[in-house]
């Protein structure tokens, strides 16, 4: 009869069963009703477009990792979110070859070169996804309209653009699908360039036009509900952008309600949700202290709604989060929390 | 009087290590500032090239000529005018017979002046070796220099326009990377090819590694 050799332990002796795939894992479970909802609005293209580009993340860590002569660090599943989310803030008919290029930047450029999960700066699908912002101005502000019959058997004609060939236009043939006056502009663009609301039900429930999920706030809004009661995400992050964007929307609405759209409109239109709930949130690129957070959270709802009423872009959230990102470190800096029993330093205190 | 011996023999490392083991850009890190702003295409890269090692090579000539002569408290001001001289000719021969090529290179031209691989080689190769050392260090260094702009220009002027010294290699229906002819674009490529060379050396290194450790166990 063997006996199990007893082991001695120092503390701690009760651990949570939570590691980082574990958490990733969860991260991959709430995205994926996302997911399936961009497919049921826009279709096949949407489908095959996250297939790609989750495979291009996937390779590319993949890549880099027999490169720099590493054991396979995809079994952590980051770079899978990485590519839902990436795939998510695409318009839906992107150029498959164009969400590969956005992929490889991403993970290459914000993920690898800083040392792989853990250590970016950036989040790398915002990343990615400003690559290709850059590179291909007008194929990601090319959208297509939500819910066009036949979009379970046939790919919008941009979707299977060769590689490096420009997509073709897609003006004619949305004319020919589009159930309503779709005008090819999303609750944000039709905002800022024609002053045209759009009504908050619809924004909640995504019969609008955008990127492939960012359309239905409320679902965003549930299935990150799901990743904060399961406490792995700190839900102070997005509660604090909401609370910048209100404040600062709201301030621009009561001094010009014409010219500057309502906190509602705000909140519910655009990648904000998305952004809020699954990019700000990231772990690694925010800050620390709960007095970090609240900053972070306050600048990020700040700069979106101003790049939104004042920049040349419709939609700001991205960049808003990338520069959050940058900000991080800076922010922990400042908000150490004193150690209990330390003394002040000279001159600071009373 | 040195106490060290001068080596006047001309090997061919003497041509060789500017074009690769001190390349200018890629191993030295020096003239960042053409390197990044005009390899928008391969043609201003080329053209960048050769003017920098003609200038190289010119007043490399000029300084290892005088290096007795030039008083060791005014050097650097001395080659300064050497250099300045030399790139005052090229602004005007390049004004005389390419307009199109001096239009898109604009202020570098002049700023040539400046570049630190020249200056650098006139303190640390001209002013120590004879003329006809410094001059093929000079011309290696100058090539190292075209190749790496080359590089970086070729890459750009691929993604960012389609084609290669003006001539189109995808069709009319290329879709340009417009971030490749920003400056961003610049950053990026450079980067690339940092460490793609940067991994050649480590896989050499290791390579020659499982070498040595293999004769050892024997």
């Amino acid at each position: 009869m063997s006996q199990k050799p007893i082991v001695l332990h120092t503390a701690p002796h009760v651990k949570k069963p939570q590691d980082v795939p574990m958490i990733m894992r969860n991260v991959v479970y709430a995205l994926l009703p996302i997911v399936a909802f961009a497919v049921y609005q826009f279709g096949i293209s949407v489908l095959l477009l996250t297939i790609v580009v989750v495979l291009s993340c996937l390779g590319t860590e993949r890549f880099f990792n027999w490169m720099s002569d590493k054991p396979s660090s995809l079994n952590d599943w980051s770079s899978t979110i990485t590519g839902l989310l990436l795939a998510l803030t695409l318009p839906p008919g992107f150029p498959l070859w164009m969400g590969a290029v956005a992929a490889f930047a991403g993970v290459a450029i914000a993920k690898v070169v800083f040392g792989g999960i853990g250590y970016n700066v950036f989040n790398p699908a915002l990343a990615g996804r400003a690559f290709v912002q850059a590179a291909f101005p007008v194929a990601i502000t090319t959208w297509t309209p939500a819910f066009f019959s036949g979009r379970f058997t046939e790919f919008v004609p941009s979707t299977l653009t060769s590689p490096l060939m420009m997509p073709p236009e897609t003006a004619e043939w949305v004319k020919q699908v589009a159930v309503d006056g779709f005008s090819g502009a999303t609750p944000l663009g039709m905002m800022k360039f024609q002053s045209i609301s759009t009504p908050t039900a619809d924004l909640l429930l995504g019969t609008v036009a955008g990127s492939a999920g960012e359309t239905s706030a409320l679902l965003i809004l549930l299935c990150g509900a799901y990743l904060i009661a399961r406490k792995m995400m700190n839900w102070q992050i997005p509660a604090w952008i909401f609370v910048g964007v209100i404040i600062t929307s709201g301030v621009l609405y009561l001094i010009n309600p014409d010219k500057y759209a309502d906190p509602m409109f705000m909140l519910f239109s655009g990648g904000l949700m998305l952004g809020a709930m699954f990019m700000a949130s990231d772990m690694v690129g925010s800050p620390l202290t709960p007095k970090g957070v609240m900053i972070y959270g306050l600048l990020i709802g700040f700069l979106t709604v101003l790049i939104r009423q004042f920049g040349s872009l419709s939609e700001g959230i991205m960049y808003a989060i990338l520069l959050g990102n940058a900000m991080t470190p800076l922010i922990d800096t400042w908000t150490q929390p004193r150690l209990f029993g330390a003394q002040p330093k000279k001159g600071k205190s009373a | 009087m040195s106490l060290i011996k001068q080596d006047d023999t001309i090997t061919v490392d003497t041509f060789m290590e500017g074009i690769w083991r001190e390349n200018p850009v890629f191993v030295m890190m020096l003239g960042m500032c053409p390197t990044l702003a005009v390899t928008t295409s391969a043609i201003n890269a080329l053209g960048m090239g050769a003017a920098t090692t003609f200038v190289l090579i010119a007043s490399s000539l000029l300084v290892s000529l005088f290096r007795n002569l030039i008083p060791a408290g005014v050097r650097i001001a001395t080659y300064i005018v050497i250099i300045a001289t030399f790139v005052t000719l090229v602004d005007y021969i390049m004004q005389a017979y390419s307009q199109a090529l001096y239009a898109a290179m604009g202020a570098f031209i002049q700023l040539i002046v400046v570049n630190c691989i020249i200056l650098g080689r006139a303190e640390a190769c001209a002013s120590r070796n004879k003329p006809l050392k410094s001059m093929v260090n000079a011309a290696g260094m100058g090539l190292g220099f075209t190749l790496a702009l080359l590089c970086l220009g070729g890459v750009r002027e691929i993604l960012g326009n389609g084609s290669l010294f003006g001539l189109p290699l995808f069709g009319e229906h290329f879709q340009p990377w417009v971030i490749m002819v920003l400056p961003a674009g610049g950053f990026l490529v450079l980067a690339g090819w940092l460490i793609l060379f940067e991994w050649l050396k480590l896989r050499k290194q290791g390579r020659s590694q499982q070498v040595g450790g293999a004769v050892h166990e024997h």
